[in-house]
């Protein structure tokens, strides 16, 4: 594995692929911190970009943008005080208080050194843990895929978000976009057009949702008033900082790194926990807390890149994306042919520990590149808002064009765009929808080849024992919200949301 | 209901005089209600398949299909109930603002105007008038200085794409001259 790895340096650090990680983080940064833009619209943008760049230049490439994006988002929260990616809402909390205060180099440094510490733990575990899942799940067959998607998808669909209903209702919506094609031999819901027998593009519903419906519905709600930016210098840290950063950063590893690993665990959980965690151990600190804690930026903005690195473990040794950046990136890999999981680290090892070992040469970039450049990030958040959206439109159409070149693409763009902008004002969530595109048809294929091999035997279905066990979580999921409900004495468990509103009054006042 | 009426033990609601249900969910109801009916007739024009397709290709339409009925009705009754969809927020979003309708439509149209001309003008024109376009209708005046934005944005990205990652987008009217 060391040699691997090694080799996988070599790859890496190739000028080639070296040029790709430093556009991938800087694109990132800079994408992270513009308002309206995240990881996931980025990595739909670039995705005809990379049509003819060989995989493992994309790959690199897309795992910089998820990192600086990760690091890019607390510089807006820090700075700006609203937050534009859930995982950051935490942070904006002390990183805010801290900026207002006139330490917002420390802020930005803690956050900056914190991302560089947990970036490259979660790496390693993810190093460590990969290889191992992906030799763990080789030998199951298709009814333990098929159990385990089903559980992606109802993960993704019940744990975020403030409604379930929402939830399902967007989900459902993806697995109806994922039914359009004749990959059953028979035309559904194609309308009879030609153009979409070979379904709709995973490239054009992902850019329109992500950034034609962004597009729109910030159009539709422009602030008129603009933001009050905190001016920055470079950022820098004393000592007294660094004694009060580094075990809140390891901490907020502990929590990022196994709730990025679990299926739809994400980055808000951790961040949460991460601070609350430090509020309660910061002893005499405490007090800060409300004002701008240095732990409360530390902790939760390592769990917040911890986690980015755990969903790493999921994509690539099974083929499950549980954020909405990991579901865009595996559509990368299927349009190249690569098909994430066990078989990726047997078919295509070169190309794996390439990407493993350059997760490490971007996390490096990031505090190289970022440190330094912290002002010209800052000044990034003062860009024009029409020409901003408009670009977005711009680059949307240009992407979705290039895919076949035909304005019909473009008209379907403009069609999931308002279901985007839809989304946005209903309050349903983008990521069970993009799941569920994604994996609506890859729950068919194994349903069908594991009752293949059946011959129609539903029994089939629960006869390896991973999948039993992945149906018990599935109905361990679904039932204890009405368990607990039912229970004398609960009003129900308490949603991740309402707590951190309760969080951010109880600290603000 | 008036609000000197509402109890005190949910103060977040008194706030404001109650609006109502959120009359745009039944659409989307409606909505979603029609896209499963119409997913499930599709499947049910669907053949059986070939003789070893133990999975139907229908199976999964009436599946997700029948899903989508029951869902929008849960939406529907759920609104009845007062349920209020949370817009999203974001860096540039200002909630407490109504929706700005006129800025809306003029996208649509730049976006229309896009699909129309695109096959016909190509990208280096058609993306020119769209950058153009959308900076205007989102706010800047500027309306020449945004054509030369966009005109160089577009001529830019087409020889980027043409020449830089080799795909060949079409070149359209300017075929011959870029």
């Amino acid at each position: 594995m060391i040699h691997a790895l090694l080799t996988g340096f070599g790859s890496a650090l190739a000028p080639e692929n070296l040029l790709f990680a430093v556009v991938g983080v800087l694109l990132g940064t800079a994408v992270g911190v513009l308002p309206g833009i995240g990881p996931a619209m980025t990595v739909a943008l670039l995705l005809p970009v990379t049509y003819n760049v060989s995989p493992s230049a994309a790959l690199i490439m897309f795992a910089g943008i998820y990192y600086g994006g990760m690091y890019g988002g607390s510089t807006t929260s820090i700075l700006l005080n609203t937050p534009g990616e859930s995982s950051s809402v935490i942070t904006a909390l002390e990183g805010n208080k801290m900026a207002k205060g006139g330490r917002a180099a420390q802020a930005l440094a803690t956050a900056a050194i914190g991302s560089f510490v947990a970036g490259t733990i979660g790496t390693v575990l993810l190093i460590a843990l990969a290889p191992t899942v992906a030799e763990w799940v080789v030998v199951l067959g298709a009814p333990s895929y098929f159990a385990l998607m089903l559980l992606a998808l109802l993960a993704v669909t019940t744990v975020l978000g403030s409604s379930k209903l929402r939830g399902f209702i967007s989900l459902a919506l993806g697995l109806t976009i994922g039914l359009v094609g004749t990959t059953t031999g028979q035309a559904r819901l194609t309308f009879d057009n030609p153009l979409l027998a070979d379904g709709i593009d995973i490239v054009v519903v992902a850019v329109a949702i992500f950034a034609v419906g962004e597009a729109l519905w910030v159009a539709a709600h422009l602030r008129r008033r603009p933001l009050e930016i905190i001016p920055v210098g470079r950022p820098w840290m004393d000592r007294t900082d660094w004694g009060r950063s580094w075990k809140p950063w390891l901490r907020g590893t502990a929590y990022g790194f196994p709730f990025g690993a679990l299926p739809a665990g994400g980055a808000e959980m951790p961040t949460f926990l991460s601070y609350i965690t430090e509020r309660r151990l910061a002893g005499r600190h405490r007090a800060e807390f409300g004002k701008g804690a240095i732990e409360g930026v530390a902790g939760p903005e390592a769990a917040n890149n911890a986690s980015a690195a755990g969903t790493l473990v999921p994509l690539l040794a099974i083929g499950l994306p549980t954020t909405a950046t990991a579901a865009v990136i595996l559509a990368a890999m299927q349009s190249y042919g690569l098909q994430p999981g066990p078989q990726l680290f047997e078919a295509e090892p070169e190309l794996v520990w390439t990407l493993l070992a350059s997760l490490f040469v971007a996390n490096t970039l990031l505090l190289v590149i970022n440190l330094p450049l912290a002002p010209v990030w800052a000044r990034l958040l003062r860009i024009p808002r029409p020409y901003l959206y408009a670009g977005i439109l711009f680059f949307a159409v240009l992407g979705a064009y290039s895919v076949n070149f035909q304005w019909f693409d473009v008209a379907l763009l403009s069609l999931f765009g308002a279901l985007g902008f839809a989304m946005r004002r209903f309050g349903l969530p983008v990521l069970p929808l993009i799941v569920g595109v994604i994996l609506g048809p890859r729950l068919e294929e194994q349903l069908a080849q594991a009752l293949q091999l059946s011959q129609g035997d539903v029994s089939a279905l629960w006869s390896e024992p991973v999948a039993v066990i992945v149906y018990v979580v599935i109905a361990a999921l679904l039932l204890a919200p009405i368990v607990l409900r039912l229970m004398p004495g609960r009003q129900g468990p308490e949603r991740l949301e309402d707590q951190v509103d309760a969080l951010e009054e109880e600290v603000r006042s | 209901m008036t609000t000197e009426h509402v109890t005190h033990d949910r103060p977040d609601i008194d706030k404001h005089v109650d609006p109502g249900p959120d009359r745009a969910q039944y659409g989307l109801a409606a909505l979603l209600a029609l896209i499963g009916v119409w997913t499930v007739v599709d499947s049910a024009g669907l053949g059986p398949g070939f003789a070893d397709q133990v999975v139907r290709p229908g199976a999964f339409g009436y599946v997700i299909g029948s899903a989508l009925v029951v869902l929008a009705v849960l939406l529907a009754v759920a609104t009845a109930r007062g349920s209020r969809a949370e817009g999203e927020g974001g860096e540039d979003v200002d909630l407490d603002v109504s929706t700005d309708w006129r800025t809306l439509a003029g996208l649509a149209g730049v976006l229309v105007a896009t699909i129309a001309l695109i096959d016909w003008l190509g990208w280096a024109v058609v993306g020119a008038l769209l950058f153009a376009g959308a900076a205007t209708v989102l706010g800047n005046r500027h309306w020449v200085r945004n054509l030369v934005l966009g005109a160089v944005l577009s001529v830019t990205s087409w020889y980027g794409f043409y020449v830089g990652l080799g795909i060949p987008i079409p070149a359209g009217v300017l075929d011959g001259i870029l």
